[in-house]
């Protein structure tokens, strides 16, 4: 009996794909975007996403030194939530803006819960709402005009409007001079002028000639990143399907300050981070729910709160806390909207 | 497209690698050991002691109760001891190893029933016990009591399984090819001996060859060929049914709840023997197969013939062996040494190189949910063996874990290598003990 094989219970193959495949094509689905950002904001934006990056890598590296953890630095998570959290923030902040983002994110978003695959919330956004609640100034007004256009997608001399991003002119701008019972027709008639110019420029939210966070400016150039993804059988399509599809429904019918029905449904979707959300972010696969009906119900909450925020709330945009906090209700969806099992009546 | 159910994989099929060789006869070796366990069950008694000059075909070892079967001498010659010897199952389990006396001298202790559609339809179990037929698919289920279900449970449904899933399997495509007649007399008595309506056979749509060869062979005999969508585990039981008639076999329950019968092509073949030759189960096909051997074959071996001397007659193989199968890469048993014997459920015996023998360490669940959406039985393999790991065996029990086929797909789409089924297997023997 002189035979030594390896022994081990069944299966014996496995599929190749690893989470490291995965995080790492994820970080190539972003590679796109990043470099429309560059072309669109200068070389700005490659040093920010990668001194998040850098924030991010670092930061997960020292708490698993000073644990005694094995590290896990290489599987590429940490780089995801680095270039996300640069994707989130403003083109024109300091250079530390992201470092210190990313680095919260990683050690209180992720670190905190026992790393990769326990965080209940998006690491990159737990590090966006730190930097938002912490620099809100830097975070809502660093834009920077991208090359060959406007912040605000349209041409404009309205002082007012010329510094914000499209969200920003249709709550801020046209929202409240509509909501204004004292605003002077001419007012009015300008502030409905400068709503239907953004509406016919939609296309320059869907290239990217437009102000906005970093990772978001170009709508395009996130889809090609994510149909890699989905060719590659990476990431559902149900959860940004629903999301972007509610969102769209409801800022269709309740969106636009002018009234009901009056929104221009490819200005909503197109504008803000709806797209860098529901594609990259409310995907994340540790904070979303395992169940195939779980992921219906967590896109059409995500697209329910920011349908809601963004009309009622006070941000121009609300995609990125509308995911946290359907991140917290993935526990009880993953529960109330388990498959039923072969065999079972119910 | 072809049917199929909701779920599963696809892995490489890797088929190959065999499906084009013919099916060769391997002689005999110098001793067998025939195990008294080869089937789900007690044991066989053994009927023979040391000394004993035994003819081929011979009963060997009595079905001990109910659930269990009859094993015969593969060969003539002389019992030389029972002993224990390697089991697939990684135990040492009694076998009767008979010194060959390469003469074959047939015992014909059946009757061969060329009329058998003049038979009683009770007379083929009677025949299948004594023949020691058991499920060839892997299963080993007595076939016998397959064939007598409760009188409450009528059978309007034959399922006849050529499907064969797993990965580099060929032995039940090449019987489909070389021998479809026989199949398809084993399979008409079956629908006889059960009085079904429907008689459906299914073959996975990566074996056209075999559909048109039964197509042809089954023409004018009432009996479907369908073409059944290639991908893992549409040979499973639950599964086949589920593709081919729409039923759900409902949780804890066998298929004649829902009034079906499955069966493999080789038992039916096997049934076939019996019957009509009276040949006791003592042989099957066989692939052996794997990336280091030299050349990959289908073989008809005796059963209690060592994997070792499948190996040498495929020409042994390239390197050095890091793994040894008995089954197919999904289900298969691995084994530590070649002495284990051959048994009446192995329907193929594979070789890795060490480099392919053991899966990644595993890291964290990253919850992408890849096993949710593939499991066969819609469970949630990742919740099930968190509790597992966490020793909450009653939520593991609720969340489904007894329904749990142990087909491994989740295991082989984990990115994080979790060892989802182990941990799932474990859960199921601790819910066991519980009761």
């Amino acid at each position: 009996m002189a035979d030594k094989y390896y022994v081990s219970s069944s299966p014996h193959i496995s599929s190749g794909v690893s989470t490291k495949t995965v995080m790492w094509s994820v970080v190539l689905a972003l590679i796109p975007a990043l470099l429309g950002s560059i072309y669109f904001f200068g070389m700005r934006a490659l040093w920010l996403t990668l001194l998040g990056v850098a924030g991010a890598v670092v930061s997960e590296a020292v708490v698993e030194l000073l644990s005694k953890k094995p590290l896990t630095i290489g599987d590429g998570s940490a780089v995801i939530t680095g270039i996300l959290l640069a994707f989130n923030i403003p083109p024109g902040v300091p250079w530390w803006m992201p470092v210190v983002g990313a680095s919260f994110g990683i050690i209180f978003g992720k670190m905190v819960f026992g790393g990769l695959g326990n965080n209940p919330l998006n690491p990159a956004l737990v590090g966006r709402a730190f930097l938002m609640a912490s620099w809100p100034v830097e975070m809502t007004t660093k834009w920077i005009a991208p090359r060959g256009g406007s912040i605000p997608a349209i041409a404009t001399k309205i002082d007012a409007i010329t510094g914000a991003t499209p969200l920003g002119v249709l709550k801020n701008f046209v929202g409240k001079t509509l909501a204004d019972p004292n605003a002077s027709p001419e007012k009015i008639a300008q502030a409905k002028q400068v709503l239907h110019s953004m509406y016919a420029n939609w296309t320059n939210l869907f290239f990217g000639n437009v102000g906005g966070v970093i990772g978001e400016t170009s709508a395009v150039l996130l889809i090609v990143g994510f149909v890699y993804l989905l060719v590659r059988k990476f990431v559902d399509w149900r959860i940004p399907l629903s999301f972007i599809g509610t969102a769209a429904i409801l800022g269709w019918i309740f969106g636009s300050p002018e009234g009901m029905f009056k929104m221009n449904v490819l200005f909503y979707i197109f504008s803000g981070g709806l797209m860098l959300g529901a594609l990259f972010m409310a995907t994340d696969m540790v904070t979303s729910p395992i169940t195939v009906k779980g992921r219906w119900i967590f896109g059409i909450g995500c697209g329910i709160l920011t349908a809601v925020i963004r009309r009622w709330g006070g941000y121009p945009e609300g995609v990125s806390y509308s995911i946290l906090l359907m991140n917290l209700a993935v526990p009880i969806i993953n529960r109330h909207s388990m498959p039923k099992k072969f065999g079972y009546k119910k | 497209m072809a049917i199929t159910f909701k779920g599963g994989i696809h892995p490489p099929e890797n088929k190959h690698l065999s499906e084009k060789k013919a099916i060769e006869i391997l002689p005999p070796p110098q001793e067998v050991f025939v195990l008294l366990s080869q089937h789900t069950g007690a044991p066989a008694k053994p009927i023979v002691k040391k000394g004993d000059k035994v003819r081929m075909g011979q009963k060997i070892g009595e079905a001990a109760g109910f659930i269990s079967a009859n094993v015969h001498s593969p060969v003539s010659g002389t019992v030389k001891k029972i002993d224990d010897v390697p089991h697939f199952t990684g135990k040492f389990s009694p076998a009767i190893v008979i010194e060959n006396d390469g003469e074959d001298t047939p015992a014909e202790e059946l009757t061969p029933h060329s009329d058998w559609q003049n038979l009683p339809r009770d007379e083929f179990a009677k025949i299948a016990a004594e023949a020691g037929i058991v499920g060839m698919g892997g299963a080993m289920f007595p076939t016998n009591v397959k064939l007598s279900p409760p009188k409450d449970k009528p059978i309007d449904n034959v399922i006849i399984n050529g499907a064969e899933c797993e990965p580099y399997l060929t032995a039940d495509h090449r019987a489909m090819l070389e021998f479809p007649e026989k199949i398809i007399e084993g399979t008409q008595m079956i629908a006889y001996a059960l009085g079904a309506e429907r008689i459906i056979i299914g073959i996975e749509n990566n074996k056209l060859d075999a559909v048109a060869r039964m197509t042809e062979a089954a023409q004018g005999k009432n009996i479907e060929v369908i073409a059944v969508k290639t991908k893992y585990p549409q040979g499973a039981e639950k599964q086949l049914i589920n593709a081919l008639t729409g039923r759900e076999v409902p949780s804890g329950g066998l298929p004649f709840d829902v009034g079906c019968y499955v069966q493999n092509v080789g038992t039916a073949m096997a049934l076939r023997d019996a019957v009509v030759e009276g040949k006791p189960l003592i042989e099957r096909i066989t692939t052996v197969s794997g990336t280091i051997v030299a050349e990959p074959k289908n073989l008809l071996v005796r059963v209690g013939t060592p994997i070792k001397n499948l190996l040498d007659a495929a020409g042994g193989t390239n390197g050095e062996i890091g793994k040894v199968i008995s089954g197919g890469p999904m289900m298969g048993l691995a084994q530590w040494t070649l002495e284990t014997p051959v048994t009446k459920g192995t329907s193929g015996v594979l070789f890795f190189p060490p480099e392919d023998a053991k899966l990644g360490e595993e890291t964290n669940c990253i919850l992408c949910a890849s096993c949710v959406d593939i499991c066969p039985m819609r469970l949630m393999p990742t919740t099930i063996a968190h509790q597992a790991k966490a020793g909450n065996f009653e939520i593991a029990k609720k969340l489904g874990a007894m329904d749990c086929i142990e087909c491994g797909s989740c295991s082989y789409v984990c990115p994080a290598n979790i060892k989802l089924l182990h941990y799932i297997r474990w859960a199921k023997s601790e819910i066991r003990k519980m009761k």
